[in-house]
């Protein structure tokens, strides 16, 4: 966060704008409107039941959900669920950065390595891999492990694609300058190819990201013990919709917590990035 | 008077065929070219377009292979790119994730021989060299294009090559800032002391800034004649309109003319 600010602090100073200073509520105008619908629509959900115009029983409601969430986390049965999925998610996407990174590297840069490994990732990544999942189980059974590799096999192919085009794609001018300062391969792929390929790099974490929660949800809706997607699934069999909005809405945010995370990453890597319109 | 000066550069009898993969035919580049540049000069080489002027600067560089002759540099052979030579690209390709000071420090990064506080006084030196002294923490994209083809000459000035080689540099540039330029690549290189190989197609560059320059014929090309430029005084932008000046311009251009004519280039009234 403080290198974040930091970085902007100094861009701003070697790059003078005319200033033009708005005011604080006009500079907040895009938040500020967004947060006013979201809590007219919440109240009007509310309100909507209050009023009996729709039954809570498929709807739930914000106050129900609250109190719901309060009561799961109150008595403790609600972490282990947590753990679990925080658990599946943290090892499958980590297992697909670790190996889906250097792996698309090496695709992107050695043609030899590409024609090898192509026609496995090609048809794997136009596979559902959620089609896989009876196979995943068959495999690793219904506990811990079926789920982290269905996760993955949902994040690794959006990264390996990604970093792919990102080294393929880098600039031919930036190689011949490296080679005529005497890079060697090592040299070439950290100065040159590592470099240029991060936005698309970040990219491909993004969208493994999506694949990953998706993976951890239907995994565990389709054999588990424990776990967010398996707390939905019996919760929604019994008709426990305020439960069900509990564990969907703690997976939303889970989601996009994390995509803020990657943003945060991102805008680190790119203030070397003339800002758009500036 | 030749046998007394060194040569810093030496082309013996270089011909050069480049591969291409689609007609998988060798298109021959240079045929036969042979000349020396001396230590301390400027040498500027001219002709009609796609003659092969940049392919030529490559070989010397040690990107492109010759395939038959020798390119000799203090009397060794080229046989690759090497820390004697650098090469200043036609486009700046600056690394827009390095600062200035960061993309000036590139090629001491790569060679590793000195440590970081080193290579960062060298750099800093070159930064003011080039007259961006204040400008080393700003990124590629902060700058316009003069001072990116400046942090482009000293990316190349910082390995204290023996021999720099210039690719079009000013090409991209706009007419006036291309002019100054100029003034100011004569200046950074008296101060360097640094002999150059310079590409061109714009004859009066040619001429304002070199000693001697090189007219290549049409592709595969000859070295079709060497020019001496002996203008008096110091070299200035109002230099290009006195007679001497202008006369020399018209020469080549009769050369390169003559080049064009014969290959279909420019029809003949």
């Amino acid at each position: 966060m403080d290198a974040a600010t930091a970085s902007k602090v100094t861009h701003a100073s070697a790059q003078p704008r005319p200033a033009k200073a708005k005011s604080f509520w006009r500079r907040r105008e895009h938040a500020l409107i967004g947060t006013v619908s979201m809590l007219v629509f919440l109240a009007f959900w509310e309100l909507s039941v209050a009023l009996n115009w729709v039954n809570p029983l498929f709807t739930s409601s914000p106050s129900r959900i609250v109190r719901t969430g309060y009561e799961m986390f109150a008595d403790g049965s609600i972490w282990t669920d947590i753990q679990v999925s925080g658990f599946e998610f943290i090892v499958g996407y980590g297992a697909a950065i670790v190996i889906g990174v250097p792996l698309g590297i090496l695709m992107g840069w050695y043609s030899r390595v590409d024609a090898v490994l192509d026609p496995f990732v090609s048809a794997l990544y136009a596979t559902p891999r959620i089609a896989l999942l009876p196979l995943v189980m068959i495999w690793f059974g219904i506990g811990l492990m079926s789920k982290i590799a269905i996760v993955f096999l949902g994040a690794v192919f959006p990264i390996l694609v990604n970093t792919i085009t990102g080294v393929r794609t880098v600039n031919a001018d930036f190689v011949k300058i490296a080679r005529s300062f005497g890079s060697n391969d090592w040299q070439m792929f950290l100065t040159v190819a590592l470099p240029s390929s991060i936005p698309l790099l970040l990219t491909g974490l993004r969208l493994g990201l999506g694949h990953a929660l998706v993976g951890i949800v239907v995994g565990e809706m389709y054999g588990a013990t424990h776990g967010l997607g398996f707390l939905i699934a019996t919760a929604g069999a019994r008709f426990q919709t305020d439960k069900v909005m509990v564990g969907i809405i703690l997976i939303a945010s889970a989601g996009i917590a994390l995509t803020e995370l990657l943003r945060l990453i991102e805008r680190r890597f790119e203030r070397w990035r003339p800002s758009v319109g500036g | 008077m030749g046998a007394t000066r060194r040569a810093k550069l030496e082309l013996r009898r270089v011909s050069l065929a480049l591969y291409n993969e689609r007609t998988d035919e060798d298109l021959p580049v240079l045929h036969d070219v042979g000349f020396e540049v001396f230590e301390g000069e400027l040498v500027c080489i001219v002709g009609p377009s796609g003659c092969g002027k940049s392919t030529l600067l490559n070989a010397v560089d040690g990107l492109i292979a010759v395939t038959d002759g020798a390119i000799l540099v203090d009397g060794r052979a080229v046989e690759g790119p090497g820390p004697d030579r650098a090469m200043v690209f036609q486009h700046d390709s600056l690394f827009p994730w390095r600062t200035v000071l960061q993309n000036v420090m590139y090629g001491l990064d790569l060679q590793g021989s000195l440590d970081k506080a080193e290579r960062k006084a060298r750099a800093l030196a070159l930064v003011e060299l080039v007259g961006l002294a204040g400008f080393a923490d700003h990124y590629p994209h902060e700058l316009s294009g003069g001072m990116r083809q400046r942090v482009n000459i000293a990316r190349a000035l910082v390995m204290e090559p023996q021999l720099l080689l210039l690719d079009e540099p000013f090409a991209a540039l706009d007419a006036q800032t291309r002019e100054f330029m100029q003034v100011e690549l004569l200046k950074i290189l008296a101060r360097a002391r640094t002999t150059a190989l310079f590409v061109t197609h714009q004859i009066s560059e040619a001429v304002f800034l070199s000693n001697r320059v090189i007219v290549l014929s049409a592709r595969p090309a000859r070295v079709k004649e060497l020019i001496e430029v002996d203008l008096p005084g110091a070299r200035s932008l109002d230099l290009k309109h006195q007679a001497p000046f202008v006369a020399l311009e018209q020469r080549i251009w009769r050369l390169i003319e003559q080049e064009a004519e014969r290959t279909g280039m420019l029809t003949v009234a």
